[in-house]
C-alpha cells in the first residue's frame, strides 16, 4: 500500500491540471460546429480514455508522481466528463430523439472502453523489460 | 471571462474528485461511481436552473465537467475483472443519466 494521503501540493497539481483539461474541453466545444448529435463530447471522452490508458508508457509519467498527477487525474480527468455526456443523453431523450439518445449512450460506452483498453494494451507492449 | 470561470470551477472539481476517489475506490470503484452520479445530478439541476453564461461556465462546464471524469471511469473499467467491470459500467451509466434526469425534473417540480 502506498501512502493513502495526498499532500496539499498534490491536490494543487490536480487542480491546475483539471483547469487546463477543462479549458481544452471548452476549446473543443467552442471550435466544433453545432450539431444535434454531441460529437465533441464523444470525441473528448474517447481520446481522453485512450491517452489515460496508454499514459504508463511514457517514461516521464513513470518517473515523476507530480507529472502523473498533473496529466492523469488533472488534465485528462478535467478534459473528459461524465456529466456532459449524461446531460446530452437526457436532453436528446427529452427532446424526442430517443434513438439518438440511446446511440449516444451506447457509442460513448463502446468507443470509450475500447479506447481505454487499446491504450492500456499499447502501454503494456511499450514497457521496457 | 468564460474561460476564467471554467478554469476556476474545474480547479475545485478536479481535486475534490481525486480526494473522494482515493478515499472510497477499492476493488469496486465506489468513489468514482458516487462522483460521476453526483456530478451528473448537479449538472441536471444547474441545466434546469438556466444559470446564465457565467454561472453555467463556473458550475456546469467547469465544476461538474471536471468533477466527473470519463477517462478515469473507462480505465478503471478495463482494469477490473469482467463481472466487476460490467456492474461498474452499468451502474455508472444508469445512475449518472438517472441522476441527471432526476436533477433536471426536481427543479421543474420545485420551481
Amino acid at each position: 500500500m502506498s501512502a493513502r494521503r495526498t499532500g496539499a501540493a498534490g491536490l494543487v497539481v490536480v487542480a491546475v491540471g483539471g483547469a487546463v483539461g477543462a479549458l481544452l474541453r471548452l476549446g473543443v466545444d467552442t471550435a466544433a460546429p453545432d450539431s444535434l448529435f454531441p460529437w465533441p463530447t464523444l470525441a473528448i471522452n474517447v481520446v481522453g480514455a485512450f491517452v489515460l490508458g496508454m499514459l504508463p508508457a511514457l517514461a516521464v509519467v513513470r518517473r515523476s508522481r507530480t507529472v502523473a498527477l498533473f496529466v492523469g487525474p488533472g488534465v485528462l480527468g478535467g478534459f473528459t466528463t461524465v456529466s456532459a455526456w449524461a446531460g446530452q443523453v437526457r436532453r436528446l431523450a427529452d427532446d424526442g430523439h430517443a434513438g439518438l439518445a440511446g446511440l449516444c449512450l451506447l457509442v460513448t460506452l463502446a468507443a470509450g472502453l475500447t479506447a481505454a483498453a487499446l491504450g492500456q494494451h499499447l502501454a503494456r507492449r511499450a514497457e521496457p523489460q | 471571462m468564460t474561460a476564467l470561470l471554467v478554469a476556476l470551477g474545474a480547479a475545485v472539481g478536479a481535486p475534490l474528485r481525486y480526494t473522494i476517489g482515493r478515499a472510497l475506490d477499492g476493488r469496486f470503484p465506489t468513489g468514482m461511481l458516487v462522483v460521476n452520479a453526483l456530478g451528473s445530478g448537479l449538472f441536471g439541476v444547474f441545466a434546469a436552473l438556466s444559470l446564465g453564461d457565467a454561472g453555467w461556465a463556473l458550475l456546469g462546464t467547469g465544476f461538474c465537467g471536471a468533477f466527473t471524469s470519463f477517462s478515469t471511469f473507462a480505465v478503471q473499467s478495463v482494469e477490473r475483472p469482467a463481472r466487476t467491470a460490467t456492474a461498474y459500467v452499468v451502474a455508472t451509466a444508469v445512475l449518472s443519466i438517472g441522476a441527471c434526469a432526476a436533477g433536471w425534473s426536481l427543479v421543474g417540480v420545485v420551481g
